[in-house]
This record gives structure tokens, sequence and C-alpha cells, in this order.
């Protein structure tokens, strides 16, 4: 067990150890099968157990996500900017022990890894302002050749099944978050498998955030085992396949047609999360409705 | 109270197609709009001798109920003498207006309220679904009279009212209004049921038209049971219909009311929506059962200057 | 039962949590320093106390802050990146929410208006202004101005006495999005909560100078907007000073928005869903006191259902409480001044010369104060003081109509347009409606909304420009 912890006392003091558990309709279970897997830090020291995640878990979140949705997407748009950035606030709270965390994930040195949690941050806070603009600037009155009122208006997709990037275990793991849930649709998220432990911190964060239980959903573990589950998984609307494994994504996207999900595909390699974001990822999962009504008397 | 309704308002109840196009004349409700007149009402702020008073006022109004499968002679017992001596420290508490119970033991009520003016009403009509025959619904109620029951709360049809079947819900109304003798009618639109405000609006007016003497909004049975915009707008209606007519119906909101700050809330819209002089118990009724002991435990604490706790009010 | 009928006791919100004090200062370049110019007593219209001494801005005090914006500017505004300026108006939007309470009772104080509606509908909208254009301040590339929409640089701004807090709000929020700096001068009659607001900019350290706050009187305002290192006018408030503005700064190549007055024409139809079209008429005129640019004080009712809805307008009419703005039941406040007050009793008196029917509410009246009971004119006519100028009081003027046609006509028939009203149940008659009604915002079976997110301005004299939404941006930027 590694000496260096951020909670850790001075002198000889004996720290208290976390269980990093799964995510799941606002609660902490762990993996309905009982397994854990060990995770290490970037120098292969075993840092603490990590639940693995079954497909009955998956099932589980799928069914918190879904019970969620309805109250998440019918919330004002202002609302939900209103939690996302309680959720800021508390990830500032938490820049320490998030740096603490991401640094001995990556291996980074102490100020990148702050930098790296700043940048989070400030990613989850651009989100948040999205929230009440989306229907602005994505949304449209539309001029049609007759006497009816034509609007469209973007509404979210649903459930979205997350595959959060392996390498970058906090901004990755943010920046593919928050675009899914500032337009109101709810998350299933595997975490990077190798370095999950930022993923549960932050399943903290959101559990003391007001944001109601199933809105995101944590899963650990392996993700070639849980990704197909929730690629076929019928209540699942929307795939992002960011961190899904080379060799399983052809594969992945098979699945997902079976339900005719909306897929955004893995880039190939890992993005530079630092680069400026777009609305590519919001407007993904969200549908558009045109709704018509007759103008006159 | 009349058992018709006046000339002007005869000829709507005709015949089912008469009926159809008065109710659906009448003017829709904006849901949203409702929604919010009744929120902004409950932000009133009812304090101090104001609140007493509510308090008070809210016991007498009060249709204490027992409607559980498993009631028996004894649970009937039991509520009766707390409806008649709500708070056995305080004798200068007020009776309830009644209680409530199923028709099988409107004998055991008699017996026990004896001449303490407290009334005993009973459902009826197959309470709480109302789906069985006519003669079935009818023999309900004429057996809870014939025990002494001196009010009746019945169910309208429901599935015969969301499938427009006006003239039958309003005929039913008649008969049951006729089968019940010298004892008051209320008449429960199960407003859960017909979901929309436009909805409760028109069976209001049904139930106005077939001579109810109240119009009651739940059967406690289903959620969502009395809500406060869905009484506004029955409050409405009976201010309408007395607009109309000159005489003034009845509203009981039944179901959910837990706690004094609920219970005050629909004083309010009582007052400011039908009007002061709705504010007797012969006007309007909360069927309620646990809401008794808030209100008891509230009057304890603005008279004693702190919070009561549940060991000081009666269990029944 | 010792009343025989029910009436709700005092429920007054604690005045303590105002934190009023003796003197207030101007907020200038980060600090709070007193003003070269005569300082005014600000009082409460509820009571005619004076609440608390207010120091005001000479000419020198007006350049010394607008050099203070121009420099924060140049200096630091207008070089940082809109991800930071937008955590600042984010501090901005807790701590109004934190301190909400203090707000409300001080804004009730000052203006006269109920505490119920400074609490429930002031002050919320002032944090939401600020959230709201928090998230712009980094996402102007989407707003539709092309790829990097720039500031103007120094916005002077002048707000009315009717939403003191709120109008600041609507002003400040948007311009520092946008990477503006401000000096802004409330009315002379409420300056209070906009010295609070400063406290509040002072405490989310946003750098001195980005905000400067003068008080004083139409004097101040005019050295304001007439100062040549503003680049951007803002004013809300009478048309006519706001035609005063315009013909003053003309040829001097500063942009400007005008959000000026109102006749609002609220139109009733006879499929309307009746009482909560009662519950909009009254919501249109007496909704802060008739204090609103957008009153809808003209009721335009089909006359088929004319009398029906008159009936239950007066009914519901009555039972609204005239009274403290402070008690919690109140439901209509106090007029803000005794000047406002004149205005309102010398249009009403044309209104009963001209031959309109005055009914006015049976309520009670306190017998100290600014008041003024609601009343309701009906038989009015187009060619009537009253059914043309802007009364700004709890005043309604009835009109009827018979076709659609008609209640456009009568309607549009104002050198107005900031906001109308349309009931009815039908659909396509609220569309065609709204496309016909020459006015800024049009409310369908509801009234008196407001949304950060929802532009609002109007046509003709009611102003040009609008404020919230995308198009609010358009304001504050150079495009």
């Amino acid at each position: 067990m590694s000496e260096e912890r951020a909670s850790g006392g001075a002198g000889n003091r004996i720290t208290v150890a976390k269980t990093y558990k799964l995510f799941i309709g606002g609660a902490f279970p762990r993996s309905e099968s009982g397994r854990s897997y060990p995770v290490n830090d970037s120098r292969g020291r075993f840092v603490a157990n990590a639940a693995q995640a079954s497909r009955k878990d998956a099932r589980d979140a799928v069914a918190a996500a879904r019970t969620a949705l309805r109250g998440w997407s019918g919330t004002t748009a202002y609302n939900r900017g209103q939690v996302l950035y309680r959720v800021a606030e508390m990830l500032e709270g938490r820049r320490a022990q998030f740096a603490f965390e991401v640094a001995a994930a990556s291996g980074a040195q102490a100020r990148r890894a702050e930098a790296e949690v700043d940048a989070a941050i400030d990613r989850w806070v651009w989100y948040a302002g999205w929230a009440d603009k989306i229907a602005t600037v994505l949304g449209a009155a539309n001029p049609v050749a007759g006497p009816y009122f034509s609007f469209t208006v973007p509404e979210p997709t649903g459930v979205v099944a997350v595959l959060a990037p392996q390498a970058s275990s906090l901004l990755g793991l943010v920046a593919v978050v928050a675009p899914v849930i500032c337009s109101g649709n709810t998350a299933v998220v595997v975490a990077s498998q190798d370095r999950p432990l930022p993923a549960v911190t932050l399943s903290e964060v959101l559990a003391t955030s007001d944001l109601p239980g199933g809105v995101v959903n944590v899963l650990t573990g392996r993700t070639a085992e849980l990704a197909p589950w929730l690629a076929a998984h019928a209540e699942v609307n929307a795939l992002d396949l960011t961190g899904a494994p080379a060799s399983i994504r052809t594969e992945l996207e098979r699945a997902a047609a079976g339900t005719v999900k909306r897929v955004l595909r893995a880039p190939a390699s890992e993005p530079d999360w630092t680069r400026p974001p777009d609305l590519r990822r919001v407007r993904t999962f969200l549908e558009s409705k045109t709704v018509w009504h007759p103008v006159g008397v | 109270m009349t058992t018709s309704p006046p000339a002007e308002l005869a000829d709507a109840a005709r015949d089912d197609g008469s009926l159809r196009r008065f109710l659906h004349g009448l003017p829709g409700v904006d849901q949203v709009g409702v929604e919010q007149r009744a929120a902004t009402l409950a932000t009133r702020s009812i304090k101090k001798q104001s609140k007493l008073w509510a308090i008070d006022m809210a016991i007498r109004m009060v249709d204490l109920t027992t409607l559980e499968g498993a009631d028996t002679p004894g649970r009937v017992r039991s509520l009766c003498a707390k409806a008649r001596r709500p708070d056995p420290e305080r004798p200068e508490v007020p009776s309830v207006a009644a209680v409530c119970v199923y028709p099988d033991l409107v004998a055991t009520a008699v017996d026990a309220l004896g001449t303490s003016g407290v009334g005993i009403a009973s459902v009826a009509t197959a309470f709480p679904s109302g789906r069985a025959s006519r003669a079935v619904k009818l023999a309900d109620a004429e057996y809870a009279v014939a025990a002494g029951a001196t009010e009746v709360d019945m169910v309208i049809d429901r599935g015969a009212f969301l499938a427009g079947r006006y003239g039958e819900v309003h005929d039913e109304i008649v008969a049951v209004k006729a089968a019940c003798g010298p004892a008051h009618l209320k008449v429960i639109l199960e407003t859960g049921e017909l979901v929309t405000y436009d909805n409760v609006r028109r069976a209001a007016w049904l139930a106005l038209l077939a001579g109810g003497d109240f119009i009651k909004t739940s059967t406690g049975k289903i959620s969502p049971a009395a809500t406060l915009p869905v009484t506004h707008v029955m409050l409405q209606a009976v201010r309408d219909w007395h607009g109309h007519t000159g005489e003034q119906r009845g509203v009981k909101a039944a179901g959910g009311i837990r706690n004094t700050k609920d219970a005050i809330r629909y004083l309010v819209a009582v007052r400011e929506v039908a009007g002061p002089e709705w504010l007797t118990p012969d006007l309007f009724r909360i069927g309620a059962s646990s809401l008794l002991n808030d209100l008891l435990m509230q009057r304890r604490t603005q008279l004693e200057g702190h919070y009561s706790g549940q060991n000081y009010v009666t269990v029944d | 039962m010792s009343q025989t009928t029910w009436d709700y006791a005092p429920a007054p919100e604690s005045r303590d949590i105002a934190r009023l004090r003796p003197s207030y200062q101007m907020f200038v370049d980060g600090q709070f320093v007193d003003g070269a110019g005569e300082p005014l007593k600000t009082i409460n219209p509820a009571t005619e106390e004076v609440l608390a001494e207010v120091a005001t801005a000479s000419p020198s005090d007006v350049d010394t802050a607008v050099r203070a914006a121009r420099k924060a500017y140049e200096r630091t505004w207008s070089k940082m990146p809109g991800a930071e300026r937008a955590k600042y108006l984010y501090r901005i939007a807790r701590m109004v929410q934190e301190r909400a309470r203090e707000l409300a009772v001080l804004e009730s104080l000052d203006n006269g208006k109920p505490i119920r509606e400074s609490r429930d509908v002031d002050v919320p909208l002032v944090a939401a202004h600020f959230f709201h254009h928090a998230g712009w301040a980094d996402k102007l590339p989407y707003a539709g101005y092309g790829p990097d929409p720039r500031p103007l640089g120094v916005a002077g701004q002048v707000i009315p006495w009717n939403f003191p807090l709120l109008m600041a709000a609507w002003k400040i929020a948007p311009a520092l999005a946008c990477g503006n700096t401000v000096v802004l001068k409330p009315a002379e009659t409420t300056p209070l909560t906009a010295l609070v607001l400063a406290e509040i900019v002072q405490q989310a350290g946003l750098p001195p100078g980005v905000v400067n706050i003068l008080p004083g009187a139409g004097d101040v305002g005019a050295e304001l907007v007439n100062h040549p290192l503003v680049n951007k006018v803002a004013f809300t408030g009478s048309t006519e000073v706001g035609k005063q503005i315009q013909r003053s700064l003309a040829g001097s190549g500063k942009k400007l928005t005008l959000e000026l007055g109102g006749k609002a024409a609220n139109v009733v139809f006879d499929d309307a869903p009746l009482d909560q079209a009662v519950e909009g008429i009254v919501n249109g005129i007496f909704f802060n006191q008739g204090h609103v640019c957008c009153a809808g004080s003209r009721l335009l009712v089909q006359e088929s259902i004319a009398d029906e809805l008159l009936d239950k307008l007066r009914c519901r009419v009555s039972t609204l409480r005239v009274g403290d703005p402070l008690d919690k039941n109140t439901d209509v406040g106090a007029i803000n001044s005794k000047a406002q007050l004149e205005k309102i009793v010398e249009l009403t008196e044309s209104g009963d010369a001209e031959g309109a029917h005055r009914w006015t509410s049976p309520c009670p009246l306190p017998d100290k104060g600014f008041f003024f009971a609601p009343t309701v004119f009906s038989d009015v006519s187009q060619a009537m003081r009253i059914a043309r100028e802007e009364i700004f009081g709890p005043v309604l003027s009835v009109l009827t109509f018979r076709t659609p046609d008609e209640a456009i006509a009568k309607a549009n028939n104002t050198p107005y347009g900031l906001s109308a009203g349309v009931w009815t149940d039908k659909g396509s008659r609220i569309l065609w409606m709204a496309q016909r009604m020459r006015a800024g915002v049009v409310w369908a079976n509801t009234f008196n909304r407001f949304d950060p997110a929802a532009p609002f301005g109007g046509y003709n004299e009611s102003g040009f420009g609008r404020e919230g939404g995308r198009t609010g941006l358009e304001a504050y930027l150079d495009v």
C-alpha cells in the first residue's frame, strides 16, 4: 500500500484506506459479482482494489439511468445548469485530492496534475453554462412556406452509455460525461480500466451536489467485458465509444446497430483533452423535434 | 337544498347531448395558470390569532375517516370517541364535523356518537371503484341511510365519465340523491383519475347539476388525491354555481392532507376563491385521519409556546 | 371562536436582515467613496420615513468613474479570457442567492413593492440573469455574431426605480459577459440595492473599475451618457427621457439601446380560459403596483363576454390586499413616490372627466405612505387619455372589440409597442395574433413572464434593442 496519501497524517499515523465501489442510482454498492481487481499507480505499485462490475451491475445501472431520465430531462435547463455548477463547486473543494489521484494514476508531476484538475473543473463549468443555451443555438424557428408556425427544438436522446477515455482519468472523463448530461440525458459510464479511481471520487462529488441519483452511474472494471452488454442493451439510446479498446470497436458498432443507437465513434488515438471543446459531443446526444401549428383565426 | 337544478340550467341536463354541449362549452382551465395561482396562494403567511382560528376551524371541518378492510367495531368506537373529544386534556377543542366509515359500520358509529352532534358520513355506491351495477350501488346507499348515516359520500362512475356517457353519470347521481332521503350527498369525483382540470371542472358542474350537496375530490385510495389546484377548480365551480343560482354548495378535499400547514392552505383557498362565506363546516370539509393529531399538536404549540410531541395526543 | 370572519394577522418580514445603515457611499474603482454631489435622502414610500442618506456623484465623480472603467477595460477586463470573466459572474450569482433575503427586504423597503414579489420574483431573477450571462462569457463565438465578437468598451447605464436590483442585473450581467466595463446610475428614489450589489461585486473579487455605481438624479445620468469616454449607453426609463438621450447622442457614434414605456393591450377572446384570464389580467396590471413598462394596462375584451369577465374581475380585484410591503400577505404595495402618486391621481381624474366608468376596490388603505387602490375603468375609448398615456400605476382601462381584426387594430393603435397579451384556447389564433401584434413581447395565456434566456424589448416608442438571450448580447458587442 502506498505511503503517500493525500489524507495521510503526520508522523506514524496509519491512514484509513478508502474502499472504491460502484456508483449506481445515487448509491455506492459493491459489484453484485463480489469481484474486485487491483489498481496500481504509474510505477506499478498497488494503490487500492476497485470493484469489478459485471453485466448485471451494468443492467442495474441502465435501469437507474432510465428511471432518472424523466426527472432530469424534465427539469428546467436553468436548474440543470445550477446543479452542474454546484458540481464544479464541489470539485474545486476537492482539488488537492483529485490532483493526488491523477498524479498517482498518470505519473504526472504535481503541477501538471493540478493543471489537469483545474482544466477539468473549468471544463465542467463550461458545460454548466451550456445547459440553458443549447436550445437557442441549436434550435430554430423554421421559415416554412405556408401559414404555419414551425419550430425545431433539441431534446435529450435518453440514456447514454459512455466508455470513458483510458488514459486521461479526470479531464478526459469530465470531457465525455458533462456534455452528455447538461442537455438532460442520463449516463452509464465505464471508467478507465487501469485508472478508475478519480472516477469514483468524481462519483462522490456527484452524490453531494444535488445531482439526482441515477443521472450519472459509474462502473469500474474491464471495459471489454462491460461494453458489449451496453452496446446491445435496448434501453440504451446512444453510445460513446471513446475509451473502447481498438480491437472491439467495430463489433460494438455492430451491436449498437441492433437498436439503431446513435454512436459517437472512438478517435484513432486519445485526443489532447486540453484543447478547447466544441459542441460536437452535445449535438451527438440530442434529437431534434420539429413542430408545426397553423396560424389563423 | 334543492333536488333539481334551477330552470336556466335544467335545459343543460335535458339529455346526453345537451349535457355534453353544456359541459364542453364551459371555459377551459389553463393548467399552468391554475397551478401558479394555487402556488401563490399557498405562500400566504397565517400567524398568531389567525392561525389559531384556522386550526380550530379546520378541526371543525374534519370528516374523521377510517376506510380500511380491517375496520372493526372497536376501531370505529375509538374513532368516534376521538371525533367527539379530539383532545381529552383540552375540552374546549371543538368536535369534528363527522366521522366517515363503510356502510356496515354505520350502526356502530350511530351508537357511539349518540347525541353528540357529530355527523355520520358513510361511503357508498361500491366505494372506492364505483364498479358495480346500478342496483347494487343504490342498495349500498339505501342501506347506509337506513342504518343512520346523516351523510353519504358516493363515487361517480369514472369509466362512464371518461367514455363521455355524461347522461349516465348524471342520472346515477340523481338516483343516489333520491335514495339518500334526508341524508346529504357528497359526490366524489376522484380527480386523480380524471387527470385534467378541464375534466374536473366538467365533472364538478355535472355533479352540481345532478343535485349533489357537496362535491368531493377523492376517495383517498389512489394518488394523487386532493391537491390545491384541483380544489381551486372545484371552489371556483361552486362559486360560479352560486352566481348562477343563488345556492351555496359545498366542497370536500380528501386524501393527502396530512398536516396543519396543508390544511391552512386549503382554508386560504376556500376564503379567496369561493369566498369567506364558505368558511363553515356546512360548506367545506376535509377528509382526513392523521391530520387531526397534527392540528391538535399545532394548537398546543400556539397556546403553549413550544413544539409539541406525538405522545401528547392520543393515537385514537 | 373569537372572530366571526377570518382576517389574516399581520405577518411582517423582519427589517433587521436588510442591515440598513444611516449612510451609503458610491462605488468607484473597487472602493466605496464619498461623492461630491449633494447627498440624497431615500425614503420608504410605505411610511414616508427616511431610510438613509446616499452620496451622489458630481460631474467630476462621473469623470473619475468613467476613467476607472476605461482603465479597467483596457488593462484587465478586455484581456481576460471569457472563461475567467464567467467565473466572476458565477460568483456574483451565487452571492446574490446567499444574500437573497437581505436583498429582497431592502428592495421592498426602498421601492415599496411587496416582499412576496421581491422575494419570489425580483431576487431569483437577478441571480438567474447573472447565472445565464456567466455562461455566455466564454461562448460568444456561438452567439451568431461571428467567430470572435469584441466588446464595445465602457458602458454607461441608467436604470429606473421600478425593479431596481433586477434592472441593475439586466444591465451589468450582459455587459460584463461580453467583456465591457460599466458605470451604472441607479434611480434617485431607489439606490440601495445597487449599492449592496456593489458590496457583492467587491466580495466576489471583481477587478476594481469593472463595475462602478454612481447614485444621483437625472443630471448625473445626463453627465454619464454624454461623457466622451463612454462607448455604449443603455437606458431604461420613460419614453420622454429616452428621446432626450437619443437626441443628445446624435452624432456621437455611441451605441445606444433604449427600453422605454408601454401601454400594452391584453386581449381576451370569448373562448379564453376565463378564470386564468382574470388572473392574467390582475397580474398584468397590479403586479408591482402597475409600475411595469410592460404592464397589461389596456384590457381589450371581446364584447360577448365583457360583462361576465368584468364581474369576475371586480370580484377578484376586491380580494387584493394593499398595504405594508413587508407583510408577507400583501399583494399590492406602495406607490414609489409622491410624484408618481400625483401623476396617477391626475390621469385617473382625466378618466372621470372624459366619461369612463370608474370602479375602485373597496380594500382598506394604510393611512400614511403613498398608496392607491386598484382601479378599473370600463367604457373606455381609444381617444381617452387613460387609453393612450402610460399611467404606471394600479389602474386598468377596459375597452371592447368584436373581431380579431378589430382587436389587432386597437392593440396596435399606439406609439408604444413593448408587450401584449392574448387569451384564447385556440392555438392557431394565438399564433395569428402574435404575428400581427406590433410588440416586442407577446404573452399568450400568461403574462409578465421573464427569463434571462428570453429576449425582452420593444417596438417603436417603447425603445430599441433587446435584453436577455442570444439577441440581448448584441447590445454589448461591436457587431
